[in-house]
């Protein structure tokens, strides 16, 4: 597939971007500058990419408790983003969210989701309100591998394939559900198969492969535009870091999963495979890539700039936007 | 002005509010159909896009109509009975009461979700519980209890146009309850209580289909002089604070009737606010006339000790008066 090199400066940038918040995220995290659970998506930054870049700006996206790459990937601010999640008052949701559910309606995120499996029925209605207003807009629904065993899972894919919704179903299956490894609690080896169920196109993805990723949201994205309905895509994936941010301080020394597992999917890491395909086929220059990467530092310094001087909530606030 | 049923009160309702807004639809479980009723004729007259049948599926098309409604829709939404709010608890306590608040007030979230509750004789307990007390802890949701046909409709229209989400509680013992109800644009405020008999001796705060019981009673009574205001709050929150509290402050006694449980129920909430900001008008202890605090029976003669009926609502009330 050829996507022109602004396409996959664009994918690069994002993937970037994604991969620095979430690296500085974890060490703010770790210093105690912010508050609560956070949970970053080290190592899963294709799948967001390369879904959001198969994504117009008018399509809708929700999203999960590891949700700052789909967000960062449809284009999320990076400022108010931070500032969200140092609970501040200049943050998308005026600290009223934290990390997990930062929404920007104007970007068409409908929200990260402090629940797993929440987010498949809000992105089925979602898809139901194209319908209903008659516009050919499309939503793309993340979820891990634990969201597949949800009830929300099943009655959301049989509800948009009866409706034949334009819905797009992204499983990002990384392997683990909190701590629990996916195979001890999962029926199935592939959650793409669950798909056959409910009579719609599932598909097993490499989620570390930013380019398959697109080709195959793409095709997604296209179906469900075109009124013939949802697919399931499997993103097979890693989470580098932990479920959560801190989590030895819980766990003690119990360990969950094999550092040497850990390292073998480093050696498949997402960015690593993108710089090598596109400066091994010379389609950008290493200076280009060197470009973003130095950009995006400088705007990682700017976002975190923004979240320190922007101000506390007034408690006063607390009992703003409970209703419209 | 016709007198119609509080059924076709709410398929009135539901008729002008869809034909009045084309971001409103229908969904739930045979709605097409219209298996009680209230829906049928909507889907020939607003078509298959706007009037949906889903599958039994509460959980999924709940959580549906939150995502449709932050999509810029306006969903109506139905569960046939009250408790199978429970299956869809994620999406209503979780999702639509909060992510207005959580979101910074960027979502809007106007549905309403509409569900037959209360005891109509055999249903058992499955189909048969008041459960609004469950919602009312959490906060982002409005809750309305109707309490006849009239009401039905204006509140069940205002509810359509609220930009939150909103719970419309129907009690299945009141469907074929008629009275005259105006034709047309008849809106009734969410928050706004009324007093639907006026009277001295004491105050009832009846809830939904205790409000009918509690009149009969007070018929009863006011033939020995014994002249009981019957409050109906008409929606439990916004709570009408006001009207409940001046009719105490007239009255000087309040008893409360309601259909719920009587363990952290509305009853027990609307007598902690009477006792909060009502203490200095009371001449005797505020009274609660509530379900028991078992599941709701099958057999009749069970249902009927279990939910209040006009017996116990005479006997507290003359309680209350030492008459």
């Amino acid at each position: 597939m050829d996507l022109g090199k602004e396409m996959m400066l664009q994918m690069y940038r994002s993937m970037q971007r994604i991969r620095h918040f979430e690296a500085e995220i974890r060490d703010l995290a770790i210093a105690s500058e912010i508050p609560g659970f956070v949970h970053v998506s080290i190592g899963e930054e294709a799948s967001a990419t390369g879904v959001c870049a198969a994504l117009r700006k008018t399509d809708r996206i929700t999203s999960t408790h590891r949700g700052h790459g789909h967000l960062i990937a449809k284009g999320g601010d990076l400022k108010r983003m931070m500032a969200e999640i140092f609970g501040k008052r200049g943050g998308y949701c005026k600290g009223k969210g934290g990390s997990m559910h930062i929404v920007d309606f104007s970007l068409g995120i409908l929200g990260a989701n402090g629940i797993v499996g929440a987010g498949l029925p809000i992105a089925t209605g979602s898809a139901l309100a194209a319908v209903v207003t008659g516009r050919d807009d499309v939503t793309a629904c993340f979820f891990g591998d634990g969201a597949s065993n949800e009830g929300t899972f099943h009655e959301s894919l049989n509800l948009a394939a009866v409706w034949k919704l334009p819905v797009v179903f992204v499983c990002e299956n990384n392997g683990f559900g909190e701590f629990t490894p996916m195979q001890t609690v999962t029926a199935v080896k592939d959650i793409a198969v669950r798909a056959s169920a409910y009579g719609i196109p599932g598909q097993i993805v490499d989620g570390n492969d930013v380019f398959e990723v697109y080709r195959y949201a793409s095709e997604a994205v296209a179906r469900a535009r075109a009124g013939h309905g949802p697919t399931l895509l499997e993103c097979k994936t890693y989470r580098w870091e932990g479920h959560m941010v801190g989590e030895q301080a819980i766990l003690g020394h119990g360990s969950y999963r094999a550092e040497s597992e850990i390292e073998e999917w480093k050696q498949r890491c997402p960015i690593l495979r993108f710089e090598k395909f596109v400066l091994e086929g010379g389609k950008v220059s290493g200076a280009e890539l060197e470009r973003i990467r130095t950009e995006t530092a400088a705007e990682l310094k700017e976002a975190i700039a923004f979240a320190r001087s922007s101000p506390l909530p007034n408690p006063s606030e607390v009992s703003d936007d409970v209703f419209a | 002005m016709p007198q119609i049923s509080f059924i076709q009160a709410i398929g009135q309702a539901l008729s002008e509010e869809m034909e009045r807004d084309p971001l409103t639809f229908l969904m739930g479980e045979d709605v097409v159909l219209g298996a009680f009723g209230a829906t049928r004729g909507l889907h020939e007259k607003f078509g298959p896009v706007r009037v949906r049948n889903t599958p039994i599926s509460e959980a999924g098309f709940v959580g549906a109509a939150v995502g449709a409604a932050m999509a810029g829709t306006r969903p109506i939404c139905e569960v046939e009975f009250a408790s199978f709010f429970y299956c869809a608890f994620d999406q209503i306590c979780n999702q639509a009461a909060k992510l207005r608040y959580m979101s910074g007030g960027q979502a809007r979230l106007p549905i309403t979700f509409r569900a037959v509750y209360g005891a109509m004789g055999g249903a058992a307990a499955q189909h048969s519980e008041t459960v609004y007390a469950q919602f009312l802890s959490v906060p982002g949701l409005k809750l309305v209890v109707p309490s006849g046909p009239s009401d039905m409709k204006g509140l069940l229209k205002s509810a359509i146009r609220d930009d939150n989400p909103v719970i419309v509680f129907e009690h299945g013992a009141l469907g074929w309850l008629r009275e005259d109800v105006p034709e047309g644009e008849h809106l009734v405020p969410l928050g706004k209580a009324a007093i639907k008999r006026a009277g001295d001796s004491i105050t009832a705060i009846a809830i939904g289909a205790m409000v009918p019981k509690t009149l009969k009673v007070a018929d009863k009574l006011s033939k020995e002089g014994i002249s009981v205001e019957i409050v109906d709050p008409r929606t439990l929150i916004p709570l009408d604070e006001d009207l409940i509290l001046s009719s105490i402050e007239k009255t000087n006694r309040a008893l409360i009737v309601d259909e719920g449980h009587l363990r952290g129920g509305a009853a027990a909430d609307i007598a902690a606010l009477i006792a909060d900001k009502g203490f200095d008008f009371l001449d005797a202890p505020i009274k609660r006339v509530t379900a028991l605090d078992v599941p709701i029976p099958f057999s009749p003669p069970l249902e009927k000790a279990a939910v209040p009926d006009e017996e116990r609502i005479e006997r507290a009330i003359r309680e209350l008066v030492g008459r």
